[in-house]
């Protein structure tokens, strides 16, 4: 690795594989945004905060939604306040400048060290919303009519775009990128997951109570999958409620914090009893 | 380097191109690859690869070039099989010897070259006869020959079996991601896939906009008082008319399209959507539920409806002959039918120019001749991701007229 040494290596919170940890270091050597997919709750959004904390940069967060514009994350050219302002003679409206604020990439880009970009859920925008962004991404510059004034980052930003896959990304897009798809987490790793998160929970109670979440995973047909952090609230929910370990592998307590849905309550009881499983308490 | 790699990627479907395979390049010269097969595994994935559909082609792809081995199933399917349920597991290494390991593994990397263990891998593939567990040089589990499962020889090459070490440079050979691929029937957790896929159909601007010359106008003739005049955002206009066949072949693909219909309905963004069940085909009523008791006239959906509408029909298509083309054909005993449902499925697309038919039984099993018939006047697709794809394409492209007159 040229950068070795100073590499990203995961942080205290935040478990990352080790291809994970690799691609994170090619991304930040070579400048290139890095789109991240991956099942909910596998810690998709989190990588950015561990980043910024594991390598000490400031983290930029630009969270998209359904109404948000390529635009937006530039710069908002305020010409309300402007035009309200010419009302009065009180104000020098003659400098635009003091109307035109920055958005979380334009901010990215003035920062004066190298910061960590995350923009989250990139999928929630409309369709078009990736392909007003690829000059900006790729040459990490914009331009700013108003001003007539060319923003280029003075330390290209590390990107993390995380997507949910509701909206396919444009090809062009994905082109200019480094993609990773984050797997969910096999048990060994899930018990490292969870020993960050709760490192005084019973190592016993985690590991049986693992296992019975994978257990429940592998039931077909079910519309949510549990996921990570369904497991850390019923992993919580058995230590405070000091269920003891025997009475996870023979019933499943706290049922509610792992399925949400009462269809697959409903059809996961229906299978386990079937199967000679024993009494399920709906809660 | 590796330029073949790149046309082998192509070949196996992975749509990579040139700009990927440049930056990728960039990356290989520029000494962010460590000489090792796992990285780049993963970081040339990275790089060529930006959809987890693909992973599985990339996988093979990867076995392919790297493992050296030309990938006929049979052979592979059977080497598999060997390797697969290992006589005797072995015990978990003390810390002690797995640093004793890793230094064997790198004394094993130094002296021994990929290029040469994966020839002999092939050699002994092809001089290997039957199953082989133990010992020191068959392909086998449990053995200390450098190929085989659960192995433990240090670098040795792993063929199928879960990674025990993570040294063994095959993990394409797990094929992990063959559940991610694009042609196969919709999943679970594929359904929200198809909700993104109906969103396609519509083109909105979302917010409400200022409405600049509108303003100026007002504000002006307000003598300079400031007066903002909005816009209000275009709205999705795409109105959808799903009907789906509730007859007793469907019954296997009944989730499956259950999957479809909640995925649409509860799509929000349509202008409209308004579902109707039939049974094997449509004839002069349609139903609201799927009990096929609250009948509507199918002429309703006509006069009801104009043509702007998308119509999506999900069944299997596949029926009697006297069911789509006879007078009375209707399966049901009580129910008489004075027109062909031919001729009711040719009024549709007459109707509505914007129809696709969704097909959930495989494209191989199209070959029947009402499916052919029906597959004449709707475009028809397979109910899968790519099906999808294409059938939505069809739907906002520009609409051709039936075949069939």
């Amino acid at each position: 690795m040229a950068q070795s040494g100073q590499g990203y290596k995961g942080s205290d919170d935040y478990i990352a594989s080790k291809p994970l940890m690799e691609i994170v270091n090619v991304t930040i050597a070579l400048g290139k945004p890095l789109v991240i997919k991956g099942e909910p709750g596998t810690g998709k959004t989190l990588l950015a905060h561990s980043i910024s904390r594991a390598l000490n940069k400031k983290l930029f967060i630009w969270n998209v939604k359904s109404t948000t514009k390529a635009r937006d994350g530039l710069y908002v050219y305020d010409t309300i306040q402007r035009l309200n302002d010419a009302r009065f003679k009180d104000k020098d409206i003659s400098d635009i400048r003091q109307y035109i604020k920055l958005g979380k990439l334009g901010q990215a880009f003035m920062a004066d060290e190298k910061v960590v970009l995350l923009i989250d859920e990139i999928d929630k925008a409309d369709v078009e919303f990736p392909n007003d962004l690829l000059n900006e991404l790729d040459e990490m510059s914009f331009h700013i009519p108003e001003l007539d004034e060319e923003v280029t980052a003075k330390h290209r930003p590390v990107v993390i775009i995380t997507s949910n896959s509701e909206k396919e990304l444009p090809d062009a897009f994905l082109r200019r990128c480094i993609f990773h798809y984050i797997e969910f987490p096999d048990e060994e790793m899930m018990e490292r997951i969870v020993k960050v998160h709760y490192p005084d929970i019973e190592m016993k109670l985690v590991r049986e109570a693992i296992k019975r979440f994978y257990w429940i995973r592998g039931v077909d047909g079910l519309r949510k999958k549990p996921s990570t952090s369904e497991l850390l609230d019923w992993i919580k929910a058995l230590a405070l409620g000091g269920v003891n370990v025997e009475k996870i592998s023979a019933e499943i307590p706290f049922l509610g914090t792992l399925l949400k849905n009462e269809l697959d309550t409903g059809r996961f009881v229906r299978l386990s009893s079937a199967q000679g499983g024993g009494i399920f308490k709906r809660r | 380097m590796f330029t073949d790699f790149f046309y082998l990627l192509r070949q196996k479907g992975v749509p990579v191109t040139v700009t990927e395979w440049v930056s990728f390049m960039e990356a290989l010269h520029g000494g962010y690859f460590q000489s090792n097969l796992n990285h780049l595994y993963y970081i040339g994935r990275a790089f060529l690869v930006k959809s987890e559909a693909y992973y599985d082609m990339f996988d093979l792809a990867f076995q392919e070039y790297f493992g050296g081995i030309k990938t006929e199933p049979l052979e592979l399917e059977r080497v598999m099989d060997w390797l697969e349920n290992p006589l005797n597991r072995l015990p978990k290494l003390s810390p002690e010897e797995m640093a004793e390991f890793q230094k064997k593994l790198e004394e094993f990397r130094k002296e021994h070259d990929m290029d040469e263990l994966m020839r002999q891998f092939r050699e002994r593939l092809k001089e290997q006869k039957e199953r082989h567990d133990g010992g020191g040089k068959w392909i086998g589990t449990g053995g200390v020959s450098p190929f085989g499962a659960y192995g433990y020889h240090p670098g040795g090459i792993r063929v199928g079996g879960e990674s025990w070490m993570q040294s063994a440079a095959k993990v394409a050979g797990e094929r992990r991601f063959r559940n991610y691929r694009n042609d196969l029937i919709l999943d679970v957790r594929q359904t929200k896939m198809a909700l993104k896929k109906l969103r396609e159909l519509k083109r909105e601007g979302a917010q409400e906009e200022l409405d600049i010359p509108e303003t100026v106008d007002k504000t002006a003739k307000e003598g300079g008082e400031i007066e903002l005049v909005f816009n209000r955002s275009r709205e999705n206009t795409v109105r959808l008319i799903l009907l789906m066949d509730t007859g007793g072949s469907m019954l296997p693909y009944t989730e499956l399209c259950e999957r479809l219909f909640s995925a649409a309905s509860q799509m929000e963004h349509f202008k409209e959507f308004r579902y109707y069940f039939f049974h094997n085909c449509i004839y002069q009523d349609v139903y609201e539920d799927i009990g096929n008791y609250k009948r509507v006239p199918t002429e309703k959906l006509f006069s009801q409806f104009h043509k702007g509408y998308k119509v999506v029909l999900v069944g299997d298509a596949r029926m009697a002959y006297s069911e789509l083309f006879d007078i009375n054909g209707c399966i049901d005993y009580f129910y008489t039918n004075d027109r062909p449902a031919i001729e009711w499925l040719i009024r549709i697309k007459e109707h509505f120019p914007h129809s696709v038919w969704l097909n959930p039984t495989h494209s191989n099993f199209w070959g029947h001749y009402t499916v052919d018939t029906v597959g004449k006047i709707f475009p028809m697709f397979e109910l899968t991701i790519d099906g999808l794809k294409d059938a939505i394409k069809t739907l906002t492209s520009k609409a051709k007229p039936a075949m069939v007159a």
